[in-house]
């Protein structure tokens, strides 16, 4: 009995291999095939602009703080309206490590990640993102969210004009 | 003097034709083996250098004579130098007995297609197989390395084990034949090739020539989870790479000599001798590749019984049932 099966667990293998020689490779040969990952894949990030076409961050430092291996760095200004927006933002891709705590982080949904997989340089200096290379000129994931249309005091709109937000209560009104 | 002069050309010219033609096999049965193995496990293999990968091996052979030939500080320089040599040159010199088609008649003179037709050829090749271990044990040995030492101490004694039943696996056809030559031993398979006759010898036979060419699944010597890579562990560049095409030169002769003992040579219709031999060689260095691709590796006590307690009974069992039944055949 025991011989049996290890004649037939030699010969069962053998007979595998055979049929799978006849098989078509499943292999996909990257340079001449690809594929588009899906949608939610965690690829090159990049910083979205909202449905009027203004930039979304705020440059809160919200990624820069979330950031496990910093590699985000930025510098907030403003503009004449009192609305921020960052005067440079840098990210170092060789450092990124694609976590995308980030884009978690940003309250504006800016930063997002794109499917976008093929940065890999030689010089890994060329792999330092400028605000240029990361700024895209559409609404990434979401579309048609516009931060300031729910929230930014004082600064686009008055105070509680916002979607879904209300004015601002009369302290006193509560009062027994 | 002119007669000495055209025989001693035909040899060098023969000499040069076997030469070139094993070493581009064992060349090209390298890219063979990884396209076999890559289908097998539904991928397509190598296929970027040249139309389907075909200067792969050229390819390899550049990387091998551009790295860095690094030697150990321990090692026995001379043997360390001298034994991945040895193992490519034993196995080219085996080819030297090998029949692959019947003499050819060329302006009136007879052109018999083997290098060297020893009477003793079969003594010749064993012979050979059993200094081939010489390469790896030196190699092992001379590099300074336990590891080292351990696989070639392993390939060493494997070799031994396996050498003693291989023999008794070639006894009977000897017999049979009636020859040490392995010209009459083809011959002698004309009507019938001897896989027919000695089915359990060629069992015999085929696990024995596995563990001699310390391939899979008997690759304990380079068991790479166990003792790094074994006795090449301090070659690189093209000192391994002499190893490798070795190993590689050696499969193309142990397939010889399956198609010599126990396939019928170069017997065969239709086609011409020399295609049916290369024909059913190949097929043998194919199966080694296919169960590359399918056997797990055994354990080392596993590989010393069946070395030992069962192949070895088994060959002396069917050399007394050969000589039984040849005994009673003549008389």
């Amino acid at each position: 009995m025991g011989l049996w099966r290890d004649i037939s667990g030699t010969w069962k293998p053998m007979w595998i291999t055979l049929r799978y020689l006849f098989r078509k490779p499943v292999t996909i040969e990257y340079p001449e095939q690809k594929r588009t990952p899906p949608p939610r894949y965690r690829a090159q990030l990049i910083l979205t602009r909202d449905p009027e076409g203004k930039e979304r961050c705020v440059a809160c430092y919200l990624c820069s703080a979330a950031c496990p291996v910093d590699c985000i760095s930025l510098q907030a200004a403003e503009d004449a309206d009192g609305r921020r927006y960052a005067a440079w933002f840098r990210i170092n891709f060789a450092r990124c490590i694609f976590c995308g705590l980030c884009t978690e982080a940003c309250p504006t949904l800016a930063i997002q990640t794109s499917i976008h997989y093929e940065i890999c340089k030689r010089d890994p200096l060329s792999l330092v993102f400028e605000k240029e290379d990361l700024l895209v000129d559409h609404g990434g994931k979401d579309k048609f969210y516009n931060f300031y249309k729910h929230a930014g005091i004082g600064v686009c709109k008055p105070r509680g004009g916002g979607d879904g937000e209300y004015g601002p209560v009369d302290v006193k009104d509560l009062l027994p | 003097m002119l007669e000495l002069l055209i025989s001693g050309l035909l040899i060098l010219i023969k000499l040069v034709l076997i030469f070139g033609v094993v070493l581009g096999l064992a060349a090209y049965l390298v890219l063979a083996e990884r396209k076999i193995l890559g289908r097998m496990q539904m991928r397509p293999g190598p296929n970027r250098t040249g139309p389907c990968g075909l200067i792969q091996p050229l390819a390899d052979l550049i990387k091998l004579l551009s790295k860095e030939d690094f030697m150990p500080a321990d090692a026995d320089k001379l043997v360390y130098l001298f034994a991945p040599g040895l193992t490519a040159l034993v196995a080219l010199l085996t080819f030297a007995v090998v029949p692959f088609s019947p003499p050819l008649h060329i302006f009136g003179r007879e052109l018999p297609m083997v290098v060297c037709d020893l009477n003793v050829g079969v003594l010749y090749f064993l012979a050979f197989s059993s200094l081939a271990v010489y390469g790896v044990v030196l190699g092992g040995w001379a590099s300074g390395s336990k590891y080292a030492l351990i696989g070639s101490i392993r390939a060493l004694s494997q070799l031994v084990s396996y050498e003693l039943a291989m023999g008794l696996a070639i006894a009977p056809v000897i017999m049979a034949a009636r020859s040490f030559s392995l010209t009459d031993i083809v011959m002698a398979q004309k009507q019938l090739p001897f896989i027919l006759t000695q089915p359990l010898g060629f069992l015999i036979f085929v696990v024995c020539i596995f563990a001699e060419s310390k391939r899979t699944p008997f690759d304990m010597p380079e068991a790479e989870n166990e003792i790094v890579a074994g006795f090449h562990t301090e070659y690189s560049g093209m000192r391994f790479g002499l190893f490798f095409v070795g190993e590689y030169i050696n499969l193309v002769i142990l397939g010889s000599m399956t198609t010599v003992f126990f396939l019928g040579g170069w017997h065969g219709p239709l086609l011409p001798p020399i295609v049916w031999f290369a024909g059913k060689a190949l097929f043998v260095a194919f199966v080694f590749i296919w169960v590359r691709g399918s056997q797990p590796r055994l354990r080392y006590d596993q590989l010393m019984n069946i070395g030992w307690k069962v192949l070895l009974p088994l060959g002396l069992l069917n050399l007394l049932v050969t000589g039984a039944a040849l005994l009673w055949m003549n008389g």
